[in-house]
This record gives structure tokens, sequence and C-alpha cells, in this order.
């Protein structure tokens, strides 16, 4: 899940300076969960923009801002309300964000910020364990990303700012290394805790990602794409 | 060879002060407390952007105290370079006769005063301890050879009253592995504490030439030993150190600090717990050649 928040409405006030007429984009899938972007906040922004005197000319909350088609679709689907449009603002992450910036040449704004790749904790509670690192490493610390969950995303075990299980740098976050130290310890692994594990190999993923698989079809087992 | 790595393989017991760089270009203060220290101790360790607070280079400081006839322990930390950069400067720290790299891993920047940057931390402190050993070996850390190696003598840190400790030792073991000649210790205040972790430290060391210094800090006021206690993870002042800061006047703290950290060297010293200390008076070297000279390591370490 994406965890994103939203931005103060004055700034995204600032933000629409000189446009008039808005088109807001929501999303179905993460932003729905975050309560950033899903139905009910869409129609939120809505009210609140006509409040502060913009006009919205329509809306969508597309299943998932972050598949290109089916945005790209939708927005076809509204032309009439996206051409009258002089910005579109998107309630959804920044790869939501970037799908409308492929489906018009008008001005796109973001609506949140993005925060992080989460795990639901309970209702509204998000946890970063991977950031998408591009080689994973969990085997190594007994299923606890030190990349991610060590706030300097250390390799080889706690710094100095360990302090009584919690981290320094956030006294409310748990220090990944006293994590993945009981972790190995219940899996009787602590024998690799002497092992040297080398720097992250940053060249994985080179910014930007992209991943463009040939898929081959397996007598019609495959199934997707353009219905 | 350096001073300091010549005090460590002697067997003496071995003294170091830190050098804290300026925040801005006026140096006159810290070359005075350089001229004052550098024949005093063994070695000097300079800060490298300590505390994640911006300051002037560790590199060209410690540059200048070679320069100077001192022996510089260059402080390099994983928060502000990636691997290039480390190797760099490692290879510039050869050129300026820098000898001894103290690796660590280098505090978050959300403690200093640069609340926005981007910490780097490439490598960590074991990494760059493995990286020092590469350098020395003659290649770098992708494997190519250099056109003339290093010889760094390799220090590393660990925090002996870290919570919980056992962490720490299992990287400190890796840290040994990964080819640390030595060690500096964070702050230790509670001696028995100290004692039962160095023998812990000694069976991880066993059978290698690795030493070990106590770093010590010495308390200024009670406010600041208290302060520590609160806020600085992995330092712990024991009740009796406190009581002892607030039985004098406060104009008496700053002695009474100097006291016990003399107290301190002493009882290490002579109860061999350890290799050495390295002593820390952050702001106040001036005090230094005096706690020295009331442990009666001072004329130990001008001979």
């Amino acid at each position: 899940m994406i965890i994103s928040k939203k931005k103060p409405f004055e700034e995204v006030l600032k933000s629409l300076e000189g446009k008039e007429r808005v088109f807001v984009v929501g999303c179905g899938e993460c932003a729905t969960v975050t309560q950033t972007g899903g139905e009910n906040e869409v129609a939120e922004m809505k009210a609140l923009l006509e409040e502060a005197g913009k006009t919205v000319v329509g809306t969508i909350v597309p299943e998932a801002a972050c598949h290109e088609l089916d945005v790209k679709r939708l927005l076809r689907k509204n032309r009439d309300a996206a051409e009258q449009a002089e910005a579109f603002l998107v309630l959804s992450c920044g790869a939501g964000c970037q799908s409308v910036r492929a489906g018009t040449d008008k001005t796109v704004l973001p609506g949140v910020d993005t925060l992080f790749l989460g795990n639901i904790q309970r209702a509204m509670d998000f946890l970063e364990k991977c950031s998408l690192c591009g080689q994973c490493v969990l085997a190594d610390y007994g299923a606890i990303c030190p990349v991610t969950r060590c706030a300097k995303g250390l390799l080889n075990g706690p710094c100095g700012g360990t302090n009584h299980g919690k981290c320094e740098v956030d006294p409310e976050k748990d220090c990944a290394w006293v994590l993945i130290h009981e972790q190995l310890k219940k899996e009787g692994r602590l024998d690799e805790r002497r092992q040297i594990h080398s720097p992250k190999n940053w060249n994985v993923v080179n910014r930007p990602g992209k991943l463009a698989e040939v898929r081959e079809k397996v007598s019609g087992a495959v199934s997707g794409g353009e219905e | 060879m350096g001073k300091y790595r010549d005090a460590c393989k002697s067997g003496k017991f071995v003294v170091s002060a830190e050098i804290g760089p300026p925040k801005g270009t006026n140096v006159q203060g810290m070359l005075h407390h350089i001229d004052m220290l550098k024949d005093k101790v063994d070695g000097l360790n300079v800060t490298d952007n300590q505390s994640a607070v911006m300051r002037m280079g560790s590199l060209v400081v410690s540059g200048e105290i070679a320069r100077r006839g001192g022996d510089p322990i260059f402080q390099a930390t994983c928060r502000d370079r990636n691997r290039l950069a480390l190797q760099s400067d490692l290879l510039s720290a050869a050129f300026l006769g820098i000898t001894n790299v103290l690796c660590l891993t280098g505090d978050h920047p959300v403690v200093g005063d640069h609340k926005e940057a981007k910490g780097v931390f490439d490598f960590d402190s074991v990494h760059l301890i493995q990286c020092c050993r590469r350098l020395n070996e003659g290649y770098d850390w992708a494997g190519n050879e250099l056109d003339g190696k290093t010889d760094f003598f390799i220090g590393a840190v660990v925090t002996p009253e870290a919570d919980p400790l056992e962490p720490q030792l299992y990287k400190f073991a890796q840290k040994v592995e990964a080819g640390a000649d030595f060690f500096q210790t964070q702050a230790v205040y509670d001696m028995d504490n100290f004692q039962r972790f160095m023998e812990k430290a000694r069976a991880i060391t066993e059978g290698t030439e690795v030493k070990i210094m106590a770093g010590l800090v010495v308390l200024t006021s009670l406010g600041m030993a208290k302060y520590m206690n609160r806020a600085v993870p992995g330092i712990f002042v024991p009740d009796s150190l406190l009581e002892e800061m607030a039985s004098v006047p406060k104009e008496e703290a700053l002695y009474k600090g100097m006291e016990i950290a003399a107290r301190h060297i002493r009882f290490l010293r002579e109860n061999k717990v350890c290799d050495g200390v390295h002593v820390m008076a952050i702001g106040k070297e001036e005090i230094v050649p005096e706690i020295l000279h009331m442990a009666g390591v001072l004329e130990e370490v001008a001979s």
C-alpha cells in the first residue's frame, strides 16, 4: 500500500492560483485506504474548492490511479469536463499524479504528499517495512529489513544511537537491530550475526526503474491486458 | 609509522585527546589547542561534523596536525559521503601524512543542525574498516589496483553501556573481523560496568593485537552529567558520580570533573583494565594536560 497524507488545503489552494476550473482525480486503491483520495475525500475536496470560489468541472476515482491506461480511458470518457479544466488536482500518490500527466497536456497538481510503501497495522496505522531497494536481503536478517527499518539503513548491526530497544532518531520507533537480533536468536541463528554483509548494490535499480518483461502466452493461461 | 600506532604497539598505556574543528574560519582557538596538546598525547582525534553539526573538515585539520608534528587520528563517518568520496578522502589523507583513521557510522542528520539533509550511509562503519584494509593492501573497494597503497592504522568505536549489549558485542566482533586495529569506546563512567564489558571484549579479541582505549568525557557540571544520562544513548553516569558532582559548589564542578577523569585514568591503568584512554574535554581542551598530570600519565607520554 502506498501511504500518502493530505497536503494542507492552503498549499493546495496556493498551487491552484490563477486556475479557476479544476478537475479532481482520486484513487480507488491506496488513497482510498489512507483516506486521502477515495470517493469521500474527492467529494470533500470538491466542496472545499467550491467554497474557495473554484469551479470543479469534474471528478473521477479510477480503480487504481497508477494504471495509466485506465486513467486515460476515464479522462476520455469525461472529455467535455477535462477539456474545460484549467488544472487537474490529483489526490493520489506521485505515481497516480503522473498517470494523469500522461493523459493530459494541462497543468497537473498533487493534492497529497506520498510518504512510503506501508504495511497496514490497523485502520489508519501504517508502518514502512520495505523500501523497494531492488535486491531483497530479508533472508539474512530474519525477515526484518534493516535497509528500511534502521534509520541509517545499516547492514551490520546497531549504531551508537540504539537506546533501550528504541531508535535515537525517533523514540517511538524500534531499533531494527534489536528486532533482528531477537528474531535470529529465536531461530537459533545467532552464529550468523558475526557474518559481515556487503554494502548494498545501488545499481540494481537505476532510477527510473523500468521493467518490461515479455510474457509468453501459455495456452491461454495468461489473461489480463486490454479487454 | 606514527606515534599513536607506535604507542599502541609498544604496550604502553596510550593516551589520546580530541580536537573539534571550528564552525567558521577562525582557527586560532583550535590551533592553540593543537599546539598545546600535540606533544602531550600519543594521538589527537579530529571529529568529523560531530553530532551532525556542520564544521570545518576533519581531513584538512588532521593534515594540519600532521604538518605541525602531531599524530592525528582522522575521524571519518559514513553519513556525508558515499564510497567514492570516502575512498578519495582516504587517499587524500595518506597524501597529507595521516596514518590513523577512526571509522564511524556517524550521527543521523536529524540530531544535528542541518536536519533536512540526506544521510548517505552507503557504507556502514564495518564496510569502512574493510575498505581501509583493502586500500592498505593496494586495492580500492571495487578491486582496482592502486598506484601506491595506504598504510592506515585502523580504528573503530564501541559502546560499552549499550542497552541491550549483546547486539553491540556482535558488531564489535564484526569490526575486529573486518580488520580494526584499535577501538576507542563511547564515554564510560561506571568502572565496574566497564570492567565487565572489557572481560567480554577481551574474549572476542583474544589472539589478536587489537587495542581498546576507554573513552572519557570530562564532566563539567552536574547539569551536564544529568543531561548525558537523560539524552545521550549509550552513556550512563552512575549515581555516585552525580552525588560527587553535586557535593561541590558550581564553580568547583569542572575541577571535580577533572579529578574524576584523572581518577578513572589511574584506575584503568593501574588495574590494566584496558590499553589506554581517549580523553574528550569537548571545547575545553586546555584542561587536558592538567588531567593527564593529575593521573600521572603526562610525563610518560611526553618522554
